[in-house]
């Protein structure tokens, strides 16, 4: 038993934090989400993250794992990177079947439909067709709720074909790209609609269902520890405020109200580190050594994950907000953008309360 | 990072299942738990039967009576024992208290004299720190105790006492010198219970069982060397024994939870008189999920605290933070059973579920954020250490 990053790994995280601060200080956010008509993503940055060989990590040349991933889901959580690396981790195993895949190209996800299925758990209920004519793949339908579409080089696509659930990869510049206003602006939302637009095949029918299960899985566990991150940089955030921030006549953190308040956020924030990098163990591990751990074990740690680590970031970025105090009310503060990722990360994949009932049915076994 | 077992951690793991399945009494397994403390005379026999096959002192040293390997294998011990309900040790403050501190505080014949008799179950001990006007304020303890030839003569009153009834030894904290600064008075003692002047009250808890006590001391004659560290040194001796006590305790604690998870479990599956299967109740199914969930944080976190423990010689702040959120996770699992058994947990004695285990765990359970550390010293402890704070005293 090891419960350890490597040497390697912690490097990474050095790095990562190091880079990432740099490149996205408060006012290189704020600007980002404010661009009323862009993407809130920078392509200088993911050129240089690509230039690092930081995307891709876990595909067959990446020489990584899903581990190594994990760690810089966590650094961008924590500095609330706007590019679509998560949705690209979570995209990769679909994308190196691609005939000439390119593991690197900024990657999103398409499984909602806009009356349909919101999560990876009823792909059978997906209306948008994938069609084959001459050998060449067709899509018509729309899909949305897509993250960071407007980043997007490519998307992978979850569609119905004549063998069942499909997956497809296509160009967004060959449909219809409607971008959302969303709460935040660091991750906007989009609707793709698809018109016989051509597509590549990556799996079909009995190859699609394992593909859509790691990556759901993936999903889950990735935006666990992207919420520790943010849960990180708000425990942070808060208790340097506390320590300089000073009312009748003391530095505020001297207060049990308030360093009470923020040992609770630091007590959350390590359990959820703990459930999120045991998944992300759990990940790696049925990847890359499928008899080690068993598929419950692995969905079991995945849903724990997502439905804690998604609530702590929440509640440590309103713990924040709390000792902020006014400040943490302003647009001003950048306090706003983490709680805004919070919440959508919470909705996004299943709620607490979806995943719990996952983690319910594995221990009391269904409901009668 | 690699949750598996090592082959000579599995190794362990094997051998220690067998020995469990060979030495636990016939039909454990399928026993109706016991409501409040084991008898004495059950637990001393179970832990006499832990040291002849080396189980209760896996990490103390060899020439001590314990196994002398690194911390995961008492993980593993904790899990397995977790796993198959086995008895607690009759030591658990000698285990987890007084062991550890006399490993690093006490002299070769100090170890010598007491740490195997512990180990073995043979002698029992309990903790003298907290005082009627000195709780988690351990610095303003007021037992004195003052040189008198060749002994000490202390005088003074303890209380929460777990043990003390029937305990061999005290590890006490007094006070010996009063003109100190209040932490530089103190020493720490080992004092034989069946001295002349030591007289145990039991104090009858919020259950109705007796499990702590008070300890009233009238010119106790303890010998001049049993002392741990120097006189004045008491509150560095008590730090490490405070520190083990959070420190070990973090997996003892989950293993428990673990196993009064599996009760709750089997109690919410079970049909109740009216014809309500608990465990189809969505709003169940969504608390026993949380707790599960934290049960899951709780072992992980410990399997963090242990790999640092491994690599770093010393406890890290991990313990406070998995006795802060076991206490309270404890509290929502024990009322979650008698929401689960509804009006039927109003019940007691002999009439209710098992023998009224669920309204003595929920009761018992308000002492969890009391005992060991209250909840609101574990928050100062960990926002000032840990998170770096300044001083809110």
């Amino acid at each position: 038993m090891d419960f350890a990053f490597s040497a390697d790994q912690d490097e990474l995280r050095a790095t990562a934090r190091r880079l990432l601060a740099d490149r996205l200080p408060p006012e290189r956010l704020h600007a980002l989400a404010d661009a009323g008509d862009g993407d809130g993503t920078s392509s200088a940055l993911w050129s240089e993250l690509v230039g690092l060989g930081w995307v891709g990590l876990s595909a067959p040349e990446g020489g990584g794992s899903f581990l190594d991933e994990a760690v810089l889901l966590e650094e961008a959580g924590y500095a609330l990177l706007p590019d679509p690396l998560l949705a690209s981790v979570v995209c990769l195993p679909a994308v190196t079947l691609a005939p000439k895949p390119d593991p690197t190209a900024a990657t999103v996800l398409a499984w909602a439909e806009p009356a349909g299925p919101q999560t990876f758990r009823s792909a059978a209920k997906v209306k948008t067709w994938a069609t084959r004519t001459d050998g060449a793949w067709q899509l018509t339908g729309t899909k949305s709720d897509i993250a960071d579409l407007g980043s997007a080089a490519q998307v992978v696509v979850l569609a119905a074909s004549e063998s069942g659930p499909a997956l497809l990869l296509v160009e967004p510049t060959r449909g219809a790209v409607r971008l959302l206003p969303t709460t935040d602006g660091t991750r906007r939302i989009g609707t793709l609609t698809l018109g016989g637009t051509p597509a590549v095949l990556l799996a079909a029918g009995s190859e699609a269902a394992p593909l859509l299960t790691a990556m759901r899985r993936r999903a889950e566990a990735g935006l666990a520890l992207e919420s520790v991150g943010i849960a990180q940089r708000m425990l942070d955030i808060a208790s340097e405020h506390a320590k300089q921030r000073e009312q009748f006549g003391r530095v505020i953190g001297t207060y049990q109200a308030v360093s009470h308040h923020i040992a609770d956020m630091y007590v959350r924030t390590e359990l959820a580190r703990s459930l999120a990098y045991r998944a992300a163990w759990c990940v790696a591990t049925i990847e890359t050594e499928p008899t080690a751990v068993t598929g419950q074990e692995v969905d079991v740690a995945c849903a724990a994950a997502k439905a804690a680590a998604t609530e702590t970031a929440v509640f440590a970025a309103e713990g924040a907000i709390q000792v902020l105090g006014g400040i943490g009310m302003t647009w001003e503060h950048v306090a706003h953008r983490f709680y805004k990722r919070a919440l959508a990360n919470e909705t996004f994949a299943g709620s607490p309360a979806e995943h719990r009932a996952t983690v319910a049915t594995a221990i009391l076994g269904a409901a009668r | 990072m690699d949750f598996r077992d090592t082959p000579e951690e599995a190794t362990f793991r094997g051998e220690l299942r067998s020995w469990f399945a060979a030495n636990l009494p016939p039909g454990w397994a399928d026993r109706e738990p016991t409501v409040g403390l084991e008898d004495p005379e059950f637990s001393r026999a179970w832990s006499a039967r832990l040291f002849a096959a080396g189980y209760s002192g896996i990490t103390w040293p060899k020439d001590y009576g314990g196994l002398g390997l690194p911390p995961t294998y008492q993980g593993i011990y904790l899990e397995e024992s977790a796993r198959h309900d086995a008895p607690a040790h009759i030591g658990v403050i000698g285990l987890g208290m007084a062991g550890p501190t006399i490993l690093a505080w006490g002299t070769e014949e100090q170890k010598s004299r007491y740490l195997s008799r512990l180990l073995s179950g043979a002698e029992v001990w309990c903790q003298g720190f907290s005082e009627p006007d000195a709780g988690s304020d351990l610095a303003g303890a007021r037992t004195r105790a003052e040189l008198d030839g060749d002994a000490w003569v202390v005088n003074g009153q303890k209380v929460w006492s777990s043990y003390a009834h029937i305990a061999d030894h005290c590890i006490l904290v007094v006070r010996t010198d009063p003109s100190a600064e209040r932490h530089r008075g103190l020493s720490y003692l080992l004092v034989d219970m069946k001295s002349p002047g030591v007289v145990v009250r039991p104090l009858r808890q919020i259950t109705g069982d007796p499990e702590f006590n008070e300890i009233y001391f009238t010119d106790v004659r303890v010998p001049r060397d049993s002392i741990l560290g120097a006189p004045g040194e008491g509150w560095n001796v008590a730090m490490t024994t405070l520190l083990h006590e959070r420190g070990t305790l973090g997996f003892a604690l989950t293993a428990r939870f673990e196993a009064l998870l599996g009760r709750l479990v089997e109690t919410a599956c079970t049909t109740r008189p009216d014809g309500v299967r608990p465990a189809d109740d969505p709003l169940v199914r969504d608390r026993v999920a949380a707790l599960a969930i934290d049960l899951e944080a709780l072992r992980f976190t410990n399997y963090r605290a242990l790999t640092s423990l491994v690599r770093t010689g010393a406890p890290g702040p991990e313990g406070s933070v998995a006795k802060l959120h076991w206490s309270e996770a404890n509290q929502r699992l024990t009322k979650l059973a008698q929401d689960v058994l509804g009006p039927a947990s109003r019940v007691d004695g002999a009439d209710a579920w098992w023998g009224g285990f669920w309204a003595y765990q929920q009761l018992r359970s308000r002492g969890n954020t009391i005992e060991a550390g209250t909840s609101e010293v574990l928050r100062n402890i960990i926002a000032e250490r840990v998170v770096g704070l300044p001083r809110s005293r």
